[in-house]
């Protein structure tokens, strides 16, 4: 608790610091590469022959996501409060990746908790870290994934919490971390909302976007919530389908409960024991989702949806062939929703879609899905 | 009086701290717990921690957390902890405490869980990922049932959290001995028995000091300026290398003895220092 307290108090003196903004939004440009792309998914589009799809490119960031928007900001943040050590947990490595580099621009130790199922599924990304300097910790605990790599990472951050800083990757742990994972996120939708009043001279009809964590959904979503006229859809991993029981669909089939530190809608069995997750989206197999999330989809601000792994592979080839663009796999959950509810649509509305991730890292499992052997 | 605060108030007149075994219930099955409570009581410890594994228990290290899965491969439900518990309470009246996290009492409900945890014998509860400020809901159910609620201070609390902990805390106050998860340790922070005379200052309520201690010489250090001990990772890591339900029930007794002798050693040692001085004096 001392530990959230003193990242609390940071965290609120460093909100209105004129410094700080500027400097952040110095690297977001010059280092992550913002702004970012709306781009008009003309074939995707016709093909679908309803609403017109914009995409959010967040995979056009400096490392292949949008998860560098947060390790950028809780960097500083934590220089600012003279931490000297990162510490990060991680699920498709994306966020470890995020954090490895930013550690490596600012000088600091940086060390990454990783499931050892994750680390088999994503062994690219776990190269990628040691490249950018980091060390891995590998976490056979449990599931051997991110809800345990998280676990890793809490039990390292109260042992060494005077020189530590803990880098989380999504909307998702205790307070203050799901307020301010989604404050730096939030640039997406801010641009998002600028770029699409310059485009069609409205707001759009509908966001969409995939939920692990919540990240990038709160960080495109957040700027528009005062504005009633936008729908909002988050798209979950069902990953062999919701009924199996085999997916990470927190929100659509899970209870409230307590994980992590915050109160929000886990996926847990009869007595209240965390469940394993499964979805070929490394970033969205995690049991649980971020707590305002939870709260706009109980107040009717946000819907929900999900896609199947199959539906993602097929979303993955839809867009590839339609736009020449390979999302990640998490980010196909959208595109899969998007090509369900775009043909439901009048020709004038407007879909803005995130594209949360490259496909780069995903290659491997999208061909071993195709039946394709390397 | 429950049977927590009769406790104290018994030990204290003997000027002796109370030692306070830690088991995970269910490992690896709750008929060997059964066993083990039993065992435990006999060998001299003063209160029981039973605790209610979790599959993601962030406060533990790997002895705990290699408890809690084994547990965890069986049948293991709130429901059936309770039954264990009030068989054993037809033949004891030890207090004890049930150790988890807050989800698994959640999902149950908190006003079941705190009526059939009373129902069942429990005398306390500790809910490790609970911090005092989000107890109102859970408090509001203890006391209801007379169960009192324990929080947790560390090395990292300021004056405002020992302050905050003081006046919600019920039965004693659990002092974690390191800024870390459990976990045998070789060495103990010597700064404790400061660290402990400073909450002491804040509070009239007991003091226990848990987290790390796993010999007798370390269980009768800690009872020289603390209220109660309370071993868990080593005795748990006891009870793992032993065979067998009697096997595991019998080393877990042969160690807590070990440990209360310690503490009685202690004890009458520092009665016969008080003796010479007030000769001398």
């Amino acid at each position: 608790m001392p530990a959230l307290t003193e990242l609390e108090r940071a965290y609120a003196g460093l909100r209105r610091d004129r410094a700080f903004h500027k400097e952040w939004a110095h690297y977001l440009h010059e280092y992550a590469g913002r702004e970012t792309p709306l781009y008009f998914a003309e074939r995707l589009t016709q093909k679908l022959r309803g609403a017109k799809i914009y995409l959010k490119r967040e995979d056009l960031c400096h490392t292949g996501a949008h998860k560098i928007n947060n390790t950028i900001g809780q960097i500083l943040l934590a220089r600012r409060m003279g931490k000297k050590r990162i510490i990060a947990e991680t699920g498709a490595g994306q966020h470890g990746v995020a954090t490895a580099t930013v550690a490596a621009r600012f000088g600091l130790t940086c060390e990454i908790f990783m499931g050892k199922e994750d680390v088999a599924r994503q062994s690219l990304n776990v190269f990628r870290m040691k490249l950018l300097g980091a060390e891995v910790r590998v976490v056979d605990s449990g599931s051997q994934t991110l809800k345990d790599a998280m676990n890793e990472a809490l039990r390292d951050w109260v042992t060494h919490v005077r020189d530590t800083y803990y880098l989380i990757g999504s909307v998702a742990g205790p307070h203050p971390y799901p307020m301010l994972v989604r404050d730096f996120q939030s640039v997406i939708g801010r641009e998002a909302r600028r770029q699409i009043l310059k485009k069609e001279r409205r707001l759009p009809d509908y966001l969409v976007a995939c939920v692990g964590g919540g990240s990038n959904a709160m960080g495109l979503f957040y700027p528009f919530v005062s504005d009633q006229g936008v729908k909002m859809l988050g798209v979950e991993a069902a990953g062999q389908g919701l009924r199996t029981g085999k997916h990470a669909a927190s929100i659509l089939g899970g209870e409230m409960g307590v994980l992590h530190g915050s109160k929000s809608y886990v996926l847990q069995n009869g007595q209240g024991q965390i469940r394993e997750t499964h979805s070929i989206a490394a970033g969205l197999d995690y049991p649980g989702v971020g707590p305002e999330l939870s709260y706009l989809r109980d107040c009717g601000r946000v819907q929900f949806t999900a896609a199947t792994d199959t539906e993602a592979i097929a979303a993955t080839q839809l867009l590839a062939e339609l736009e020449g663009i390979i999302p990640a796999l998490e980010s196909a959950h959208a595109i899969a929703a998007v090509a369900r509810l775009a043909p439901r649509l009048a020709k004038q509305s407007v879909i803005v879609v995130n594209l949360s991730g490259r496909g780069d890292k995903d290659m491997i499992t999208v061909g071993q899905h195709l039946g394709v052997e390397f | 009086m429950n049977r927590i605060q009769a406790k104290f108030a018994e030990l204290k007149k003997r000027r002796e701290a109370a030692l306070i075994p830690f088991v995970t219930a269910g490992d690896p099955d709750l008929q060997t717990t059964l066993k083990i409570l039993r065992a435990l009581e006999a060998a001299g410890a003063d209160g029981i921690e039973l605790g209610v594994p979790f599959s993601d228990p962030t406060a533990d290290g790997p002895t705990i957390q290699r408890s809690s899965e084994r547990a965890l491969r069986n049948e293991l439900s709130l429901r059936r902890i309770f039954d264990v518990l009030s068989q054993f309470r037809q033949k004891s009246q030890i207090p004890i405490i049930l150790f988890g996290y807050f989800n698994p009492f959640f999902h149950y409900g908190l006003a079941k869980f705190c009526r059939d945890a009373a129902r069942a014998g429990a005398d306390g509860v500790l809910c490790v990922d609970l911090p005092p400020e989000e107890s109102a809901e859970l408090k509001r159910w203890t006391d209801a049932e007379g169960l009192d609620l324990i929080f947790l201070l560390s090395p990292t609390s300021g004056p405002e959290r020992v302050k905050l902990v003081a006046q919600k805390g019920r039965g004693f106050i659990y002092y974690v001995s390191v800024t870390g998860v459990t976990g045998a340790r070789h060495s103990l922070d010597g700064g404790l028995r400061s660290q402990v005379s400073r909450v002491r200052s804040a509070t009239s309520l007991p003091i226990g000091v848990g987290f790390g201690i796993s010999t007798p010489k370390q269980a009768a250090w800690i009872s020289e300026f603390a209220d109660a001990a309370v071993v868990g990772s080593a005795l748990v890591e006891t009870i793992e290398r032993a065979k067998g339900r009697s096997g595991k029930a019998r080393a877990a007794g042969i160690f807590v003895a070990g440990l209360k002798r310690a503490i009685k050693r202690a004890s009458k040692r520092r009665d016969r220092q008080n003796n010479l001085r007030e000769a001398r004096g």
